[in-house]
């Protein structure tokens, strides 16, 4: 089949590789019929993200048809038409009990590393490096998922693909992080980045009763996308200083509630922008939380900081104290993909959401590559890329 | 396991990138020839504490009353290896799957077969470098059904060991807690090597490893993996 490998930073390409097959009896062999490039993608094209291999297949936001299915698979059947979480999560552990699905003891075949890492394991992740399992991705004709009578959804033929694509992450993702901010009537929230989270989040924002949306970015057709499909009020951080601005946009009390949604690489305007990427290129600092401390100075005091931005390493210069002595709530981590997907469709399918807003580019899986460099260079006002497989 | 020594190195330059102070705890487990010569979980040992005696550390030594099991290392009379994991079942349901020790080579990767000879005796095939085998006997010197069991080589195996499991609930929706202790004599010769070829420089991490596959097969019903699976184009950089 052909699939999108890693050869290293800021090098993909399109290869044949060997199809999938079951390896273990949970498993299903999804084909595919639609794969989208996500942010999160990026942080692996820039070299962001240790412990990626050569050879390793991207991809963590894809559906398809079931056509192969394990013999311990009473849940899927050859034809069922699926999206597929990010997330991989055994359904049987502790915290799989409890909903926090992305936190699964026994999805990462590489725990040991995680747990050298972060203490712990966390779940295993499609495509996205060793450190969370080393599984092939989806960004491919075809993809094994394993626990695959735990994580994908089951669509009914009838809405598009591109409608329900994006529960595989960003439409949960966004949720989880409005819903993160505990809303209450009234509530301003501001969102940094406008890329595909930050515009789902804007939406959920509203959909769980915000009075106002402030998004933050510095890309002109993103702006436009918050401000004239989403009725976002807008800043943009080359322009105008970011404090300032959401200090007098509520009254001078700063927005009850941030979610960051740019994660590690954040670009700015700022001196601290200018010395994290000095300090990320030096491995002095493995992160660059530009807009996770703009967004801890702006919120308002006893407010909340949501981050659906992915943070893997280290973070320099939080401006830890103000976090503090202001009282904030901190809400973070890869989406509870599984709590979220059903509830979303019904929205989906109810007609009260439709994500498929922020599709700018569909190309066919032999172009992948210059969908990445679209997409991270922001060429062609591209904000998503959905790469057709077959 | 797709672990190369590239991936690795990564992990650890990644964990000391900024001075790494706290996060270097995990850098004391190293390996120590002393460690090395512990035995896979593999089959071997005995726990002191469910048992209350062990023949081992009389005939080393080793007061059981001491309780680090660095301090065993240190005094190089053998190893003794502690790891424990929570399981998201009842102490009934893993203390039969465990006590079934035909199951035994199903999570623990250095055992080639278990047989089960009688109700209190078993035998023991284990990995051994090029390809070939260790084989051992074994009895049970201690059970409590769903809570515990101790096993031991016989008398003239030629490796010395003895092990216990222990089953304890955790609380109300806690599952339960699985200690796992293993105990050894480094034997000499061909089996001594073998068994440090077994455990190679980490000896916890091999029983850590071992307890992990116990808990995926009882919460998850199988042990995730990515052996097999497609990929492309490979470095020479990449082992796996
Ligand atoms: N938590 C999860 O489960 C999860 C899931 C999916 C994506 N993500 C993460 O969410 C983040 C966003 O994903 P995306 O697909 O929207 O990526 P994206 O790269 O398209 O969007 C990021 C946006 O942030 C903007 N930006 C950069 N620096 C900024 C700054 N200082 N202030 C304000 N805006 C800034 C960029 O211009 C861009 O528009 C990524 O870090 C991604 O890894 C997390
Ligand atoms: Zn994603
Ligand atoms: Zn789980």
């Amino acid at each position: 089949m052909k699939a999108l490998v890693w050869h290293g930073t800021n090098d993909v390409r399109v290869e044949r590789v060997p199809d999938p097959t079951i390896l273990n009896g949970r498993d299903a062999i999804v084909k595919i019929t639609s794969s989208a490039i996500c942010g999160s993608d990026l942080h692996l094209l820039d070299g962001y993200i240790p412990t990626m291999q050569t050879g390793d297949i991207l991809g963590h936001e894809f559906m398809g048809e079931v056509v192969e299915v394990g013999a311990e698979n009473k849940k899927l059947k050859v034809g069922d038409r699926v999206v597929v979480p990010f997330t991989i999560a055994c359904g049987g552990c502790f915290f799989c009990n409890r909903e926090l699905w992305s936190l699964c003891d026994n999805s990462n075949p590489n725990a040991w590393m995680a747990e050298k890492l972060y203490g712990y394991t966390t779940s295993g992740l499609f495509g996205y490096s060793h450190l969370t399992g080393g599984f092939a991705g989806g960004q491919a004709q075809y993809a094994r998922v394993p626990f695959a009578d735990v994580g994908p959804l089951k669509i009914p033929d009838g809405i598009p693909d591109g409608q329900v694509l994006f529960l595989s992450d960003i439409l949960p993702t966004g949720y989880m992080a409005a819903e993160n901010c505990d809303i209450k009537p009234g509530d301003v929230i501001a969102v940094w980045g406008c890329g595909p989270v930050g515009q789902m989040a804007i939406r959920s924002a509203w959909l769980l009763g915000a009075e106002r949306v402030v998004a933050i970015d510095s890309v002109p057709e993103r702006l436009r996308m918050a401000k004239e499909m989403n009725r976002a009020e807008i800043i943009n951080f080359e322009r105008d200083d970011v404090f300032d601005r959401l200090k007098s946009i509520t009254g001078g009390r700063g927005p009850d509630a941030c979610i960051d949604a740019v994660g590690l690489e954040a670009h700015g305007a700022t001196l601290d922008a200018y010395l994290d990427q000095a300090k990320a290129a030096a491995f002095l600092a493995t992160d660059r939380p530009n807009a996770l401390r703009e967004a801890i100075f702006a919120c308002r005091k006893g407010g909340t900081v949501s981050i659906p931005g992915v943070y893997g390493g280290f973070l320099d210069k939080i401006p830890f104290g103000a976090a503090f002595q202001k009282g904030l709530t901190f809400k973070m981590g890869q989406t509870h993909m599984m709590r979220y997907m059903k509830p979303l469709l019904d929205r989906i399918e109810r007609g009260e959401l439709d994500p498929s807003f922020v599709i700018t580019h569909r190309l066919p899986i032999d172009q992948a590559a210059t969908g990445y460099r679209m997409f991270r260079d922001k060429q062609d006002e591209c904000i998503k890329v959905v790469l057709k497989p077959h | 396991m797709m672990s190369s020594a590239q991936n690795v190195a990564e992990v650890e330059r990644w964990a000391s990138a900024l001075g790494g102070a706290g996060i270097a705890l995990y850098g004391i487990r190293q390996g120590s020839a002393a460690g090395a010569m512990i035995a896979a979980s593999g089959g071997i040992l005995i726990a002191r504490g469910a048992t209350g005696y062990c023949p081992m550390y009389a005939a080393t030594g080793v007061s059981t009353a001491d309780t680090d099991t660095r301090v065993a290392l240190r005094l190089g009379r053998g190893g003794h290896v502690e790891q424990a994991a929570t399981i998201n079942r009842s102490a009934a349901e893993l203390y039969r799957y465990w006590r079934n020790f035909e199951n035994l080579p199903r999570f623990m990767a250095h055992l080639v077969s278990v047989q089960q000879v009688d109700q209190r005796h078993s035998h023991w095939v284990a990995k051994a470098p090029a390809g070939r085998t260790v084989e051992w006997d074994a009895e049970i010197i201690n059970e409590i059904p769903n809570e515990l069991i101790g096993w031991r080589t016989v008398d003239r195996a030629d490796v010395i060991s003895a092990g216990s499991v222990r089953f304890t609930p955790a609380g109300p929706d806690r599952g339960t807690e699985v200690h796992l202790r293993l105990k050894y004599e480094p034997p000499g010769g061909r089996v001594g090597s073998a068994v440090a070829w077994m455990l190679g420089h980490d000896p916890r991490q091999i029983i850590q490893e071992d307890l992990r596959r116990f808990k995926q097969l009882m919460e998850a019903g199988e042990v995730p993996t990515t052996k097999g699976q497609p990929r492309g184009k490979q470095s020479i950089l990449n082992y796996d």
